[in-house]
């Protein structure tokens, strides 16, 4: 599981709450996550964690799955495009993150069509800000958001009922693999941070991780 | 909004459209019918069902790992690439034993490992066929995964798959090629996975 680093000033869940109203499912999940010591190990050790109840609040079912997922890409597409705008790359350094960027946006476009699809009311684009300080903590925040990402897929997996919403899962979580794997070498790290086999994330820790991210 | 605005407004929501009912109907079901002899007897001996898709899976690893072992030596690997080499054969041979433990722990026979025959010289021959054999992988996972009945098989095929993509970018990277070409990596069905893998099994 990808470390998560600490970053200055996070916006408290308490400020976040009171601002966002309970209205959002992100903050309902979060109210829901009693634990607020700031630890960050995923529980990784069950199948898929808590089954379909753990995004639950992002929907019933499959459905939930796919908003949370959706979720996830959405913050994942407004990040690269705060980097690209930032002007802290160039060359094919920055060519990387503009092609990561639109295929993140694709899979917006991809799981928005899909609950659609489903008879869901797709998840709202959340109010994100990204800390930008220099071209290292960028690609260190991109590497963890990347790694992280591919765990959440392979987290939900096994909640996935329909087989087509299992395949096309499937065929976003192999890319944010790749993804996590550029990051991590650009980064000098291994490419592969759990070893030969990749370990899931839950919902709780996924969501406890990009909540410094989110604006009210 | 301009006509010109509308229209590309209009395109992106039929490509979106288009992405989702792609993938969304690219998952779905794949019969086992018109596979080749070789996945056929390995079928045939497992009995079809989790062990039959464990027992597919071991036969690409198999390949995976002796393909990357000989070529430690064989593609000359120095520097970057001799570490990513080594990392990759021992993540290979690691799914093997796993793979094969799997089959045993549900009562079902892992296949024997094959004779394979690579076909290349060389480091650049080596990289253009380790490219197409672990985007290959992945595929073959993505398609094989959504019939795998148990809920713990899936979790390992998800881990393994996720692991063959980090390899398939590493190795793209070292081909100066596109890590990660399409946002969708495609499933592929048994069929075109031994069309793929056919040529190396001896």
């Amino acid at each position: 599981m990808a470390e998560i680093k600490q970053l200055k000033d996070p916006v408290s869940r308490r400020r976040f709450l009171a601002v966002g109203g309970g209205s959002t499912a992100l903050a309902a999940v979060l109210a829901a996550c009693g634990d607020d010591s700031g630890t960050t190990s995923s529980t990784s050790a069950s199948m898929g964690g808590g089954g379909a109840s753990e995004t639950a609040e992002f929907g019933k079912g499959d459905v939930g799955i796919l908003n949370y997922a959706l979720t996830l890409e959405y913050l994942e597409t407004a990040f690269y495009a705060d980097v690209v705008k930032s002007g802290l790359f160039k060359g094919a350094e920055l060519e990387t993150i503009r092609k990561f960027g639109r295929e993140e946006a694709e899979h917006v476009q991809a799981l928005t069509a899909a609950v659609k699809q489903l008879g869901g009311k797709p998840a709202a684009e959340p109010k994100a800000e990204f800390p930008l300080e220099s071209a290292k903590s960028v690609l260190e925040l991109a590497g963890t958001v990347e790694n992280l990402g591919a765990a959440a897929y392979l987290g939900q997996a096994g909640n996935i009922k329909s087989p087509e919403v299992l395949a096309s899962a499937l065929a976003i979580h192999s890319v944010e693999g790749r993804h996590a794997a550029v990051l991590n070498t650009l980064l000098g790290e291994s490419i592969t941070p759990d070893g030969a086999f990749a370990k899931p994330a839950d919902v709780k820790t996924v969501l406890k991780s990009v909540e410094p991210f989110l604006v009210g | 909004m301009s006509a010109e605005q509308q229209q590309h407004a209009e395109q992106q929501q039929t490509r979106s459209e288009v992405l989702a009912k792609g993938a969304l109907a690219v998952g779905s079901l794949y019969g086992a019918a018109m596979v080749g002899p070789y996945v056929s007897r390995a079928l045939a001996m497992s009995g079809g069902g989790d062990v039959g898709i464990l027992n597919f899976a071991l036969t690409l690893e198999y390949l995976e790992a002796k393909f990357y072992e000989e070529a430690k030596s064989r593609a000359k690997p120095s520097g970057e690439l001799k570490r990513l080499l080594d990392l990759i054969a021992s993540d290979e041979q690691q799914h093997v034993e796993a793979l094969a433990a799997t089959v045993k722990q549900l009562g079902g026979k892992p296949v024997m490992e094959p004779q394979f025959k690579f076909d290349y010289s060389g480091t650049a021959g080596f990289l253009k066929l380790a490219q197409t054999l672990e985007d290959t992988g992945v595929s073959a996972y993505n398609g094989a995964a959504p019939m795998i009945k148990s809920k713990e098989v899936l979790a390992a095929a998800g881990g393994i798959v996720q692991v063959e993509a980090r390899h398939a970018a590493a190795i793209r990277l070292q081909n100066k090629e596109e890590p990660a070409p399409v946002a969708f990596d495609p499933p592929l069905d048994e069929k075109q996975v031994l069309k793929a893998v056919e040529p190396f099994i001896v």
